[in-house]
């Protein structure tokens, strides 16, 4: 009898026998969603909620929408209208940069992938070489290549860059500028010098203790009253400027973790080899410095791109200028959802690209140490 | 500098103004002093800054909880909204908040009830009120004392122990004086084409506010998770080897270990949302640097004096704000001898 009843469960024991992909699935079940009595009612409610929540979403997003035809005629349906997206697609990525010259935009960022593929990756050789080149010998080319006016290429107004070009552009140049003054900055507040270190304390945290939005609204609106008489400086550069000045402030705090954390040993050593203080810094310390802080200066990094949307309130046209000015177009009036989401969500691809980066990084240096 | 004949100098704070704040905390008239319209702009900008900071303290703890609870679906969710929210320009979210959902509600008429008698159109929320009766004056200052006193009595010594929970009791006398206080209620209701009665929360507000907590919150939840997750192991188990009870374990081992690690950062997130305030300019809420970097620059001409002003309000209230908390943090921290 009880031989029998074994045999019959056995095949089902066998199904579910621990390893097997179907015990392993209840067993994840189990732990993950109905371990308890109140985890399986959780469960429930997100799910009820979830039932509640995707599939209008996804109705609106996908099986509703629109993404042919070329006017506003085409959407005609209660789904959301990519066709307007796709329509402006031009003026979102490259503002009102002429369009028969738009291969010098794409080239600039053909060049920009180039250059940075040799930094980004763990296992090159000469990596600083390419670090210099990537802020030396690229911008040069860029602005050849975007600005031109020389060398054959027509001259192209900065009025005229926008989208996401301009964010792209902004981030890099204020990078650019921003790290080695935030380098100089991190360095001064750990001077010895009590003159160097005050000014620089009061350069960071001054900044630091102001919104953006006052900063870049200065360098729109101030910063001409200061110069003299028919001097013009170009408001995308009084723009980078500003971007610059400030984020070197949040650079330099984050440089100055790093440097925090290289053990004191390191510079005594140098010091005694001989060294004096800038060879120290700058072949001892901040090698070390700097790799400790990489994840947390692509962090600055991400922030300073998601604020260059920021721009939009003096005038320039980001990504977010761009769709804004697309929005107020009479023949496509109504489609606000669909144009904030589309730059959210191009927003949202790029920085969680970055951000998932400095997080493996920040992995590996973990698990180097 | 000189260009525009005016020399450097606040005295215009006293001159008369020629615009309307659309939305005030105290009394504002078309005609009132540029003080008086600082004033107004202060108060927004606070108003705003102490919304925000309260609604993303507390869905940032919600959060970052969620993180680290055994539920698969609830971590999955609360990752989803971090990821999305951290890495999509808070300036595109407070507009989308502005323009994709607030400004496309219905229209006074049609408007949408919510429970508790709030209305809801593209005019903003409409909220019922309470209108006091004779007492009110004396009843409703005493509640609010009671409210504020709450936390003191609970330190409050007795016999060698502080009073602890018993002081909650204050709680239920705060709101019995509170009710004493009301004559009648003020519900929001149409009539003719607008809704008269409670009170108006502008769509400006409410956007800027959603923008500015959920944002806040996304990073806090970030902080509190870390935070969590940095209290040692060992303690939880050495509290449970001792035989606490797990919520115990929570509340007396684990939380307070980490709200240690959490204050700083949480300070940072707090100077970051008042400073953020100042995007309110992007949805036309009535904020510090909308009016002053707005309007007011462009009726008196004087670029320099107002950008100072908006520098030194904001650096004060932010190095207030970092005092506080960090007076908190000394309070806090680990005594070490």
């Amino acid at each position: 009898m009880s031989d029998a009843t074994a045999e019959q469960r056995l095949p089902v024991q066998r199904s579910l026998a621990p390893g097997t992909p179907g015990a392993r699935a209840l067993d994840w079940l189990k732990r993950n969603l109905f371990g308890s009595l109140f985890n399986t009612l959780l469960s429930l409610v997100v799910l009820a909620l979830a039932m509640l929540i995707v599939p209008p979403l996804f109705r609106w997003a996908v099986t509703n929408a629109t993404i042919s035809g070329v006017t506003k005629a085409a959407c005609s349906g209660d789904g959301a209208c990519w066709t307007f997206i796709r329509m402006r697609l031009p003026l979102f990525f490259y503002g009102l940069y002429p369009s028969n010259e738009y291969w010098r935009v794409d080239l600039a960022f053909a060049a920009l992938a180039a250059f940075c593929v040799p930094v980004l990756r763990e296992q090159t050789r000469h990596r600083m070489l390419f670090v210099f080149l990537l802020f030396t010998a690229f911008p040069a080319l860029a602005f050849w290549l975007l600005s031109g006016g020389f060398l054959g290429l027509d001259y192209v107004e900065t009025n005229l860059w926008g989208g996401l070009m301009l964010d792209v552009l902004i981030s890099f140049v204020t990078v650019a500028g921003s790290l080695p003054l935030g380098i100089l900055l991190a360095l001064g507040r750990r001077s010895q010098l009590p003159v160097v270190r005050t000014l620089s304390v009061c350069y960071i945290e001054l900044w630091r203790g102001v919104p953006l939005l006052t900063v870049l609204f200065m360098s729109a609106v101030l910063l001409p009253l200061f110069l003299p008489e028919g001097v013009s400086v170009d408001r995308l550069l009084r723009a980078m400027v500003a971007l610059i000045l400030f984020n070197a402030a949040y650079m330099a705090e984050v440089v100055r973790g790093g440097l925090q954390g290289v053990d004191t040993g390191q510079e005594e050593a140098a010091a005694s080899l001989g060294l004096r203080w800038p060879h120290t810094q700058a072949f001892i310390v901040l090698p070390q410095a700097l790799r400790i802080v990489l994840p947390g200066i692509i962090n600055t990094v991400v922030d300073l791109f998601k604020d260059t949307t920021l721009v939009t309130i003096i005038g320039l046209f980001d990504l977010l200028g761009a769709v804004e000015q697309a929005l107020k177009d009479p023949a496509w009036l109504g489609f606000a959802k669909e144009g904030y989401v589309f730059s959210a969500m191009v927003f949202f691809v790029c920085c969680y690209a970055m951000s998932a980066y400095g997080r493996s990084m920040e992995r590996r240096l973990a698990q180097g140490q | 500098m000189s260009r525009r004949h005016t020399g450097f100098g606040f005295g215009f704070l006293a001159e008369d103004t020629n615009f309307d704040i659309p939305f005030r905390l105290i009394t504002w008239n078309v005609g009132d002093t540029y003080a008086r319209a600082l004033l107004v702009c202060v108060l927004n900008t606070l108003l705003v800054s102490a919304m925000s900071i309260v609604a993303a303290t507390l869905l940032g703890l919600l959060v970052g909880v969620m993180r680290l609870s055994a539920n698969w679906l609830v971590r999955n969710i609360a990752l989803g909204f971090i990821e999305l929210v951290r890495n999509t320009p808070q300036l595109v979210q407070i507009i989308f908040w502005y323009v994709a959902v607030l400004q496309t509600l219905p229209g006074p008429r049609q408007s949408i009830p919510l429970p508790g008698g709030v209305l809801l159109n593209v005019r903003g929320f409409y909220l019922p009120s309470f209108v006091g009766n004779d007492l009110a004056n004396t009843l409703w200052p005493l509640a609010l004392l009671l409210l504020l006193a709450t936390p003191f009595v609970w330190r409050l010594p007795l016999r060698d122990f502080p009073l602890g929970p018993k002081s909650l009791l204050l709680l239920p006398a705060a709101i019995v004086l509170f009710a004493a206080g009301v004559g009648h209620m003020d519900w929001p209701e149409l009539h003719g084409f607008n809704i008269a009665g409670g009170v108006q929360v502008v769509p400006e507000l409410v956007a800027l506010w959603a923008g500015l907590s959920i944002y806040g919150a996304a990073f806090i939840a970030e902080i509190v998770r870390a935070a969590i997750l940095s209290v040692h192991k060992g303690q939880r188990e050495a509290a449970l080897s001792l035989g606490l009870k797990p919520r115990k374990v929570l509340s007396k081992v684990v939380l307070p270990q980490a709200l240690r690690v959490m204050i700083p950062p949480i300070t940072s997130q707090y100077l970051n949302i008042i400073k953020s305030s100042s995007l309110g300019a992007a949805v036309a809420y009535p904020e510090l640097f909308q009016i002053f970097a707005g309007t007011v620059l462009q009726q008196t001409a004087r670029e320099t004096e107002t950008m100072v002003i908006l520098m030194a309000i904001f650096l004060s209230i932010n190095l207030a704000t970092s005092a506080l908390m960090n007076w908190y943090n000394h309070r806090v921290a680990l005594v070490r001898r």
